[in-house]
């Protein structure tokens, strides 16, 4: 593949003309292929240690605390061992485990090396039209051709410098989390998989090379999700979010179809040139966007299909922080954002988009309100957080969207490898005191910031920024979805559209409600969360404290850059309405920035907008600094960590806080109405009647018995008598002599 | 003339067919296959009367593989009964499926 890449990367089939020619943008080709080249070393070497090295990861029973919890990392022996000079089994550290510390990390640096140049390349040259590099044709039947392409534009640009930006950070996390684990080569292997099919998901210039990445990062996300697969809870739920994202992925399948049925192009730049051929706000349109959202709500975990996210938290956390938090689950946000133009044409579409964008994000923050599992809060919160990027994209301030993308990916992957942090003390604590406690209850922990000083700070930094305390990253990104939602109310193609009947503008206004009230929720739950973590007396046990300490630097420094980007992450779109009063600097950089790609869009959903006033938005900046506020001091008098008791002593919840705290048992109405009966139809009707019925006793036994009843009839001819022969050969020349004869 | 010949014939090799179907003796079926052949030849002969001297020559061949036949035939007959001590042909039926 490499050589092939090669060679038709010297004849490139990209306009000649374009500002990006003969640039850094030509490179375009090995930004995908440095973590595929990762993938390939780290594979190999995890192969040859399977074979020979300490440690084969197949071995049942490596992973020694799969019941107490479900995440437990690899514990750091060799730092603990000399002082405590204690007998415990011996670090089966991966014999590659140093050269793989080095390539895995390495590979994506080089990346983000190269994507940075890239992008200086772009503020260099004006780009207005994307950099599109064809490689060779991948499909050409009849009307059909579509090339191996990669596209390089305003978008697909900031998407690869978070990928790799945050990746490489969270690569350097995972050094210290998961190098005690046996797989530790193959955990790289999937990472730099993962990394390699999510950039191609975001550079590819049209839907179906889109859709290989699309279904890559699922299949890395499946990998990783079941990567301590000897537990069958872990390999249950990567099947599980494999199989929800599969409903999705026919969605976006059937949104191509769609697209190529009645456009003929399937790559963005003819899409967007051709869909206003398309009847704007039409049936087909309409049904285009609502599949294309279908395959974003598998990818995304919007309702009604998150379920899958809180289950992914089996993988171990790094994972948990790159793909089911700052990249792959924000693919839906990018695809939206990508196929803008068809989205704008949809009023229908978009507020549907929005509806579901905004309910999501107030049903999974009161989910996270009563979490007890440090990283399943951090899974509702991050569908919540997801639910407020469909809002931005649903109403059309597409920026908006993706400027909550890049926040959230800074101050969610803190907030997860700040959480991994956590578990790894407390999880070497419980491992030096062999005791079998929960490692990611919340119950079984606070008070952690005499332990954890530096998590603790820069957990408080992300928290601030998710709850939207100005001048935090969160808080400017949030506050410019809310702000778009409640502008577009005022005169916007989605105002006058009706949705199931109801005019678009009241719509507009209680998805602006139920985004407050799920911001106010937010700050309750993540200060809930660190109250009961870092805050209170320690619930861990007197003798685990004494081995609860820091995690090493190599995990501590990737979160302080997280840290200093969740503060200054906002500075990338600040809104003018705020530079005017403070001069903080340049506003609206990410708008002007994507100008080029959803300016159009953006414009065709706000036409009739009328501009609120300066003193509106100022009140609309008020309210949700207020409620943000709001939401952390009731928190702080509401919650009292003191009164906290261990997991293990703790009581049942009752009434309505067991359905919230049960998940509003979503997971077992699925069972019923899905899963259940797809059991029992596969059971006693597909299996029983159609397989075992039709197929095997009618076809398959049937032909046989056929077969049987001639050879029993043709025996039966066989008497073994010479009479007969000589009979049926008599009877056989008269007739054919009388045959002959009368003819 | 021919129409005499070849009515004889036929009869002769009706009467060895009719033989064949109904005799169980491998010995009489055996002599009756012989009367078919030897119908068979005097039609041969009968013909080369009239279109020339090929049908006797068919006669000597086919008189001379009747002897070997008939050789290979008693010898085979001569082992069936050895072997079962009967060459009636209703109990020998081996080959019944």
């Amino acid at each position: 593949m490499m050589i092939l890449l090669l060679q038709a990367v010297t004849t490139p089939a990209t306009l000649a003309s374009h500002p990006l020619s003969g640039t850094a943008a030509e490179w375009l080709w090995l930004l995908p292929l440095l973590p595929l080249l990762g993938f390939v070393i780290n594979g190999l070497l995890s192969l040859n240690g399977a074979r020979f090295g300490p440690g084969d990861p197949n071995t049942p029973g490596h992973h020694p605390h799969s019941g107490a919890a479900a995440d437990a990392p690899a514990i750091s022996h060799a730092e603990q061992a000399g002082a405590a000079g204690d007998d415990h089994h011996a670090v089966k550290r991966h014999k590659w485990a140093g050269v793989v510390s080095i390539v895995g990390p390495g590979v994506l640096i080089l990346s983000f090396g190269l994507a940075i140049a890239m992008f200086f390349a772009m503020t260099g040259a004006g780009v207005d039209s994307p950099f599109v590099q064809s490689y060779f044709t991948w499909m050409a039947t009849g009307d059909l051709g579509i090339d191996a392409a990669f596209q390089l534009d305003q978008l697909s640009i900031v998407m690869v410098l978070v990928i790799t930006g945050v990746g490489s950070l969270i690569h350097i996390f995972s050094i210290g989390y998961m190098r005690d684990d046996p797989g530790y080569p193959r955990f790289f292997a999937y990472l730099n998989l993962f990394v390699f099919f999510m950039l191609v998901l975001v550079l590819g210039a049209n839907y179906p090379v889109l859709f290989v990445g699309w279904e890559g990062v699922g299949l890395c996300s499946y990998l990783l999700i079941g990567f301590w697969f000897s537990d069958k809870a872990n390999a249950d739920a990567g099947k599980k979010a494999f199989i929800v994202n599969r409903i999705g992925d026919f969605g976006l399948l059937v949104a191509m179809f769609l697209l190529f049925a009645n456009l003929g192009v399937l790559d963005f730049v003819g899409v967007n040139a051709r869909a206003i051929e398309l009847p704007a706000g039409g049936a087909l349109i309409t049904a285009i966007c609502l599949f294309m959202f279908l395959g974003c709500a598998g990818k995304s975990a919007q309702i009604p299909l998150y379920v899958w996210l809180p289950d992914a938290m089996a993988g171990p956390t790094p994972v948990s922080a790159l793909i089911h938090a700052a990249t792959m689950v924000t693919a839906g946000v990018y695809l939206i954002a990508r196929s803008a133009v068809l989205f704008s044409l949809s009023p229908v579409a978009s507020l549907t988009v929005a509806v579901i964008g905004a309910v999501t994000a107030l049903f999974a923050a009161t989910i996270g309100l009563k979490q007890w599992d440090i990283k399943k809060v951090l899974a509702y919160s991050t569908i919540s957080q997801l639910g407020y990027m469909f809002i931005g994209v649903g109403v059309g301030a597409y920026v908006s969207g993706v400027f909550h993308l890049v926040t959230h990916s800074f101050f969610k992957a803190l907030l997860f490898l700040g959480a991994g942090s956590v578990i790894h003390a407390m999880h070497a604590a419980y491992h030096r005191t062999h005791s079998h406690e929960d490692a990611q209850d919340m119950r079984n922990m606070g008070g952690l910031r005499r332990f954890l000083p530096v998590t603790w700070v820069l957990m408080w930094l992300a928290t601030l920024a998710i709850a939207g305390i100005p001048p935090f990253a969160g808080f400017f990104s949030k506050d410019e979805i809310l702000a778009s939602a409640f502008e577009r109310a005022h005169g916007s193609t989605l105002a006058s559209a009706t949705w199931l009947g109801i005019p678009g503008s009241t719509v507009l206004y209680i998805i602006y409600g139920i985004g407050i009230v799920s911001a106010f929720l937010t700050a309750v739950y993540m200060t809930r969360m660190m109250l009961y973590t870092f805050h209170g007396p320690t619930r861990t046990g007197a003798e685990e404290e004494k081995h609860l300490h820091e995690a090493p630097w190599v995990m501590t420094a990737p979160l302080v850059v997280l840290g200093v980007l969740s503060v200054i992450g906002g500075w990338l779109d600040l809104p003018e309405v705020i530079t005017d009063l403070v001069p903080l600097g340049p506003g609206e950089l990410l708008g002007h920035w994507l100008e080029p790609v959803v300016g159009a869009a953006t414009a065709r959903v706000s036409a009739g907008e009328v501009h609120a006033s300066v003193t509106v938005e100022e009140m609309l900046i008020l309210v949700a600094v207020v409620i943000a506020v709001a939401g952390i001091v009731f928190a702080w008098a509401r919650l009292k960590p003191a009164r906290l008791v261990r997991k293990r002593d703790a009581v049942a919840e009752e009434g309505f806080e067991r359905v919230v705290a049960e998940k509003y048992f979503v997971d077992e109405a699925y069972d019923r109405a899905i899963v259940t009966p797809t059991y029992a139809i596969s059971r006693n009707v597909l299996w029983r009647v159609i397989d075992n019925g039709i197929i095997d006793s009618f076809f398959v036994n049937g032909s046989a018995k056929l077969a049987q009843g001639f050879g029993w009839v043709g025996s039966k001819l066989q008497t073994g008598n010479t009479g007969t022969y000589a009979w049926a050969l008599v009877i056989g020349v008269v007739a054919m002599l009388g045959a002959f004869t009368l003819r | 003339m021919l129409a005499e010949s070849l009515a004889l014939t036929a009869a002769l090799f009706t009467i060895g067919v009719i033989g064949v179907l109904t005799h169980r003796n491998a010995i009489i079926i055996f002599m009756c296959v012989e009367l078919m052949l030897t119908s068979v030849n005097l039609t041969f002969v009968a013909f080369s009367r009239f279109y020339g001297a090929a049908g006797q020559v068919f006669v000597v061949f086919v008189m001379t593989v009747s002897a070997a036949e008939a050789a290979v035939g008693l010898a085979i007959i001569i082992a069936i009964f050895r072997h079962r001590q009967t060459i009636n042909l209703k109990d020998i039926n081996l080959l019944r499926g």
